[in-house]
């Protein structure tokens, strides 16, 4: 890899933009394709852009040969996201779960006293009320959103975001009661039940977890298992 | 296999490009090796990376820590003639002292100098 090559990728993963590396198997040339440029000493003809730009999206590294040469793509996209709502105790062996698996983590909760930087080190925190919260993040594809306050003034508002965005899970705590007066509000709201049948409730895996941090295990294990479904 | 550990942190983390720009800016021959094709169970998925300095100090992994130790030895003559290399790896002999992955996989590893 070439000194330029290197510096360009580094500084784009420090800004968290996306590139795809774009690799002549053979000769060892490279080029960077990001979603509204390119540059480097490899050649790229329209046709491997755009699949660069698709494996981008897609999140999926892979071979793209062309007329017999070998390519390979390797996609750098920012970190996955996991925003929490609720800095309550499960949201604290929950961040430490998300870091490890590589999420970046945001907390949000308006509660002045609960969001506070010695319970969270090293994560995002918003105070801000949630829609507003969210609506500032921009949910996209590679974002998870979880809520943990199971008080509808809170979690309310960032299910209505949350809902309509692409974030690839979304997930309630709070008991099948607890629920079930949930899905009656957001359908007063407007929404459909298929809307409402993308937020995982109870919140997590069935386990038979009971500990803040075991709850937090079957909710990162729930996450993973929607992230990496075929 | 290097007597350098492996970097358990940065196994499932993206780290390794950083690790091999600091390397290099350290002096070090560096290269960095991705997984670039997989067939059947392999441990670890296409587009996963591992970096060695001249050290035998590595980051990341290509496997479970069936291939690395061949690979850090093939990287080391990488970092020495530039050229980049394409390897493969298949399934190995339970019984018999040679790489592979015992898991039944195949993969293809290109490994580059960092220049």
């Amino acid at each position: 890899m070439r000194p330029d090559t290197l510096k360009s990728l580094l500084a784009a993963r420090e800004a968290k933009r996306p590139v795809a590396l774009v690799s002549n198997l053979e000769s060892g040339a490279q080029s960077l394709v990001y979603r509204d440029a390119v540059e480097g000493s490899l050649d790229l003809d329209e046709a491997i852009v755009a699949s660069a730009r698709t494996a981008l999206r897609d999140d999926k590294s892979g071979r793209a040969d062309a007329y017999g040469t070998p390519l390979f793509v390797q996609v750098f996209n920012p970190p996955k996201r996991m925003i929490i709502v609720g800095a309550v105790h499960i949201a604290q062996p929950l961040m430490t779960l998300a870091q490890t698996s590589g999420y970046e983590v945001v907390i949000v909760d308006p509660r002045g006293a609960f969001a506070t930087r010695d319970r969270f080190p090293g994560v995002t925190l918003s105070e801000d009320w949630p829609d507003e919260a969210l609506e500032t993040l921009r949910i996209d594809n590679r974002t998870a959103v979880v809520t943990l306050t199971h008080d509808p003034k809170l979690d309310d508002p960032a299910l209505h975001v949350a809902l309509r965005s692409e974030a690839f899970y979304i997930g309630s705590l709070g008991s099948r009661k607890t629920h079930g007066r949930r899905v009656e509000r957001l359908t007063e709201d407007g929404y459909t039940e298929e809307e409402i049948a993308r937020i995982h409730a109870p919140v997590g895996l069935s386990i038979n977890a009971k500990s803040p941090a075991e709850i937090a295990i079957s909710i990162m294990a729930q996450i993973t298992q929607v992230l990496r479904a075929e | 296999m290097s007597k350098s550990a492996i970097d358990l942190q940065a196994l499932d983390h993206d780290d390794v490009v950083e690790k091999a720009a600091a390397w290099r800016a350290a002096g070090k021959g560096v290269a960095i090796a991705t997984v670039v094709s997989t067939w059947g169970s392999s441990p670890r998925p296409t587009g996963s990376q591992l970096a060695a300095d001249e050290d035998g100090n590595m980051v990341g992994s290509v496997s479970g820590g069936c291939i690395e130790g061949a690979v850090v030895h093939e990287a080391r003559e990488v970092m020495q003639d530039g050229k980049p290399r394409l390897l493969a790896f298949g399934v190995s002999d339970e019984m018999a002292w040679e790489v592979g992955l015992a898991c039944g996989g195949k993969v293809e590893v290109w490994v580059e100098r960092v220049d």
